[in-house]
């Protein structure tokens, strides 16, 4: 443990030196700016500085032809006054713009407001490294990691006609002082790989993706990662090439392992999230102790997996992350929280507290989110379809978290005949409603799969990374949208 | 916002970044804005939050020869300028050549930027916009089965736009946007408990004497949230589809898509040589209006420099021009079409009011919503999510949901028969009621 603790007291200093240093700031004259908000009769008041390193390199023509590099940060300033926020926030960390910020935010109170407590500093064990990793990697070996892949495509398969290959890294440095004595601090590595393809083959073009990425350095992109990401795309339109149109009506669907859990984190995560709840605009509000998917089905957020894109050391607000079960054997234990909507439903916090950047408010948001394994195996479950879909990769998917009702487009999905993977099909798109299609869920396979480290979840036009997952399942009906 | 002054600092900055790239023997372009405003929103009549936001950002691209670099800062310090510059020139030495890369040709660079009316400012309070929000929210709360709100907001920013290059050329020009918007919940109990609809309805414009009442737009929140309640899925089979103006520029959009010159010259377009083909029936045209005056996609340069201009990309339903910016175009060997950064203000002819796209339709599917991702513009496949109204002998019967609708571009272009007068002007693409020969509906 004394290493973790020492790992922490690193990153809060190495947080202050990079946010607070620059502009002359300090805790003593920080904590008279949250005085000052609760004097103003907020109930609650908290700074959020951040400082974020970025870049990017792009492949196109078999060249690397476009890098970008850009710095940014600021400082959020927020004051709660029961169901109310105030918000204001300023590019320039300095104690004049944030007092002015401060003032702006706090203007919503009026509240009978209250004192700040302690402030605090806890240890929380690092989940990953504190390097920064666009440092990872010299500039010529990243050209060359992106040529690799460019190489390894056209070699794989004659029919390409196009390959796009993009690197990116960043670095993002959070420091957040708040009046409930909150002081934490985290320093996060994100990287991320992505290959595209173009494909033609007698007259007809397919598009196929791959990719992966996580809280590492650039050295998480060896020889056999990059070939896997490029194998994958090129099977993806291999695949597409020889595809049929794909069936309309309702069958039996199964989805593969892995990132097809997208369809649970639109299907039931978002519909968990604490702000819909506390607003009962979810159509999982008011449902706690009930029956929402079958009793196969055990759902849980997890931020707390070593270096994956959607673990955090601690949430925007300085919150631990933790092993949240959502539903356990298919029943709804709880929903994910942030400060405002923890204490106004009187729940515990669950550190889903995020935000894209310090110009954006924090709300409840997923992490990783994944449905747990089963006991049967991925064959017997393909076998047990008479005729259906068998869908492994999606494109995306959307969600109308009041009704309830979801929509994913395959990328990759196959007919079952007989028990049988048969046919490739293409343009195949579920729609279904989050709690009945859980309560479908008829066979679960034990070879739980977290996604490759590709996702972005996006809500009220904030983009946070997140991870999904799932082991093979079966959906007895969902309706497919074909054309056939 | 002091107008003149953020004017002033955006040019300067440009023009220092320029500097600095010339001293490094590079040329260099330099996008810079700056935007201010305040968003209120409220919900069940009590105040949500208010926001006070201010952004700006500085992005420059470099050029050495034909090798490229960009970055980008949010702090307009000469030294974080000069950070930023020195970051764009050191990725430079990195990139490889790139034969079309590079600046626009200076004949080609904006001469007189049109003063196209974009800036209205709003000098609103918190106070009074919440009073707005609240009036908008509770038209809609008091309407038959909504049960809760979502929330309503009311919202205004205004901002300094500046582009500049190696040209001499630097533009900058005061642009406002003010918006307001609600969402409401209906409900009822039917037969397998309690079910809700979520309905929302937004409008913006750069003037605010222009935005739509309040209380109409929280009345019209509201009606498209009751309306959806009761909807159920339909058979599968092929039926012509009417897609609303909301939606239906969506259509236009996935064209646009499929046109622009990122797409084509990588070989990821399902249009990709189709200059000069019939794509659309003869009565159709496609064009923008980038001039137009207050309008909400206005602009008087593209993002190289280039001076817009308003052209027919669809002419009698051929393809005339695709949409190029200066390095698609170089890539293509055609012309830039000054559309880098996207079309502005586009619209189509229209040819029928809805009631007689209606009766034209019979019987199939109005679609008010879609959802999900599924459309591919390699290969024009095209399958969402829909939700609307089940159509018979022209009138409409029930409201339905958890469908698909599925079809090819090409064909549901190619097929088109008409485009209504009830033309939704909000956005960036204006276009009315668009009615589609035939396509898959997937229900039970």
């Amino acid at each position: 443990m004394s290493s973790h603790s020492r790992l922490q007291q690193g990153q809060l200093q190495q947080a202050q030196e990079t946010l607070w240093v620059p502009g002359a700031l300090d805790e003593r004259c920080l904590v008279p700016v949250l005085e000052s908000m609760l004097g103003q009769g907020a109930d609650f008041a908290d700074l959020y500085f951040e400082k974020t390193i970025s870049e990017s390199w792009s492949l196109e023509d078999s060249i690397v032809k476009d890098g970008s590099f850009s710095v940014g940060g600021g400082v959020g300033v927020r004051a709660l006054c029961g169901e109310k926020t105030g918000f204001s926030y300023s590019d320039q960390a300095d104690l004049q713009s944030i007092r002015k910020a401060a003032a702006a935010a706090a203007s919503i109170a009026g509240g009978p407001g209250g004192q700040v407590q302690p402030i605090q500093s806890r240890h929380h064990h690092p989940l990953y490294r504190m390097t920064n990793p666009l440092d990872t990697l010299g500039p010529d070996a990243k050209v060359a990691l992106l040529q690799q892949a460019d190489t390894l495509a056209r070699r794989m398969d004659p029919h390409v006609v196009d390959v796009s290959v993009s690197l990116v890294g960043s670095w993002k440095t959070v420091l957040i002082l708040a009046s409930d004595g909150t002081l934490a601090a985290d320093v996060r590595p994100l990287v991320r790989f992505s290959v595209s393809v173009v494909l033609e083959k007698n007259g007809r073009k397919e598009r196929g993706n791959g990719g992966g990425g996580g809280r590492t350095g650039y050295a998480l992109f060896d020889s056999t990662t990059v070939t896997r990401y490029v194998e994958d795309a090129i099977k993806m339109a291999q695949v597409n090439l020889e595809a049929i149109d794909a069936p309309a009506g309702t069958m039996p669907v199964v989805l593969g392992s892995g990132w097809p859990g997208v369809l649970l984190h639109e299907a039931v995560g978002h519909g968990l999230e604490g702000d819909f709840n506390r607003k009962s605009t979810s159509n999982y509000s008011g449902r706690i102790g009930t029956s929402v998917a079958s009793e196969l089905c055990t759902i849980v957020d997890d931020g707390t997996l070593q270096d994956l894109r959607g673990s955090l050391t601690v949430d925007d607000e300085g919150t631990p992350t933790q092993y949240t079960t959502l539903v356990e054997k298919g029943i709804l234990q709880g929903y994910m929280q942030d400060k405002h909507n923890a204490r106004l439903m009187g729940h515990g916090l669950t550190g889903n507290g995020r935000r894209e950047s310090y110009a954006h408010l924090p709300m409840p948001r997923m992490t990783n989110t994944y449905l747990l394994a089963g006991q049967d195996e991925p064959e017997d479950i393909i076998r047990s379809v008479k005729k259906g879909l068998y869908a492994v990769n999606f494109g995306g998917g959307q969600v109308d978290i009041t009704s309830g009702k979801f929509v994913f487009a395959a990328s990759e999905a196959y007919l079952i005949e007989d028990g049988k993977i048969t046919a490739p099909v293409k343009g195949a798109t579920l729609i279904g409603n989050g709690p009945e299609a859980m309560s479908k869920v008829s066979m679960l396979g034990n070879d739980l799969a977290l996604d490759k480290g590709v996702g972005t979840c996006g809500k009220e036009g904030q983009s946070v990374p997140v991870g999904v997952g799932q082991p093979t399942l079966k959906l007895d009906e969902l309706v497919v949208g074909g054309t056939r | 916002m002091d107008i003149e002054r953020e004017l002033d600092t955006l040019q300067d900055r440009i023009r220092l970044a320029l500097h600095i790239a010339e001293q490094h023997q590079a040329t260099a372009e330099v996008g810079a804005y700056q935007d201010q405003g305040l968003s209120v929103s409220v919900r069940n009549g009590d105040v949500d939050k208010v926001e006070f936001t201010r952004n700006h950002g500085f992005g420059i691209t470099v050029y050495r020869g034909q090798c490229k670099g960009s970055a980008s800062t949010s702090d307009f310090s000469d030294a974080a300028i000069e950070r930023a510059v020195k970051a764009a020139l050191d990725v430079a030495t990195h990139t490889a050549p790139d034969a079309c890369s590079g600046l626009a040709d200076a004949a080609l660079m904006a001469r007189d930027i049109a003063d196209l009316d974009l800036y209205h400012p709003w000098a609103i309070d918190p106070q009074q916009a919440i009073q707005m929000a609240q009036a908008c929210e509770a038209a809609g709360l008091s309407q038959p089965h909504i049960k809760n709100s979502d929330g309503a907001y009311v919202g205004t920013s205004a901002s300094v736009r500046a582009y500049g290059n190696s040209h001499g050329l630097v533009v900058a020009y005061p642009q406002s946007r003010h918006g307001i918007s609600c969402a409401l919940i209906a409900a009822e109990t039917g037969p397998k408990g309690e079910t809700m609809e979520r309905g929302g309805w937004s409008y913006s414009h750069r003037v605010p004497g222009q935005l739509q009442e309040g209380a109409d737009v929280g009345r019209k929140a509201a009606e498209r949230a009751a309306r959806k309640l009761g909807s159920r899925a339909v058979p599968t089979g092929e039926f012509p589809v009417l897609y609303a103006p909301e939606i239906a520029g969506g259509l236009l959009g996935h064209f646009i898509g499929a046109i622009s010159g990122g797409s084509l010259y990588r070989h990821s377009s399902f249009l990709e040589n189709s200059l000069g083909q019939t794509l659309f029936p003869d009565w159709m045209n496609i064009f923008e209006l980038p001039h137009l005056p207050q309008g909400p996609a206005s602009a008087p340069v593209d993002g190289d420099g280039l001076a817009t201009y308003g052209k027919h990309f669809v002419e009698q339903g051929i393809l005339k021009h695709y949409v190029l910016g200066t390095y698609s175009a170089r890539r293509l060997g055609l012309q830039s079409t000054a559309n880098a950064g996207g079309v502005r203000n586009l619209r189509c002819s229209s040819t029928h009011s809805l009631d007689e796209l209606l009766s034209m339709m019979g019987t199939g599917l109005l679609v008010t919503d879609v959802m999900g991702q599924g459309v591919n513009l390699v290969t024009g496949h095209y399958s969402r999510g829909a939700a609307g109204f089940w159509v018979e002998n022209g009138t409409l019967q029930f409201p339905v949901s958890e469908v698909t609708v599925a079809a090819n571009l090409r064909d549901m272009f190619r097929n088109l028969r008409g485009v209504g007068s009830d033309v939704d002007a909000r956005g960036n693409v204006q276009v009315g009621s668009i009615l589609v020969d035939s396509m898959t509906v997937a229900g039970k």
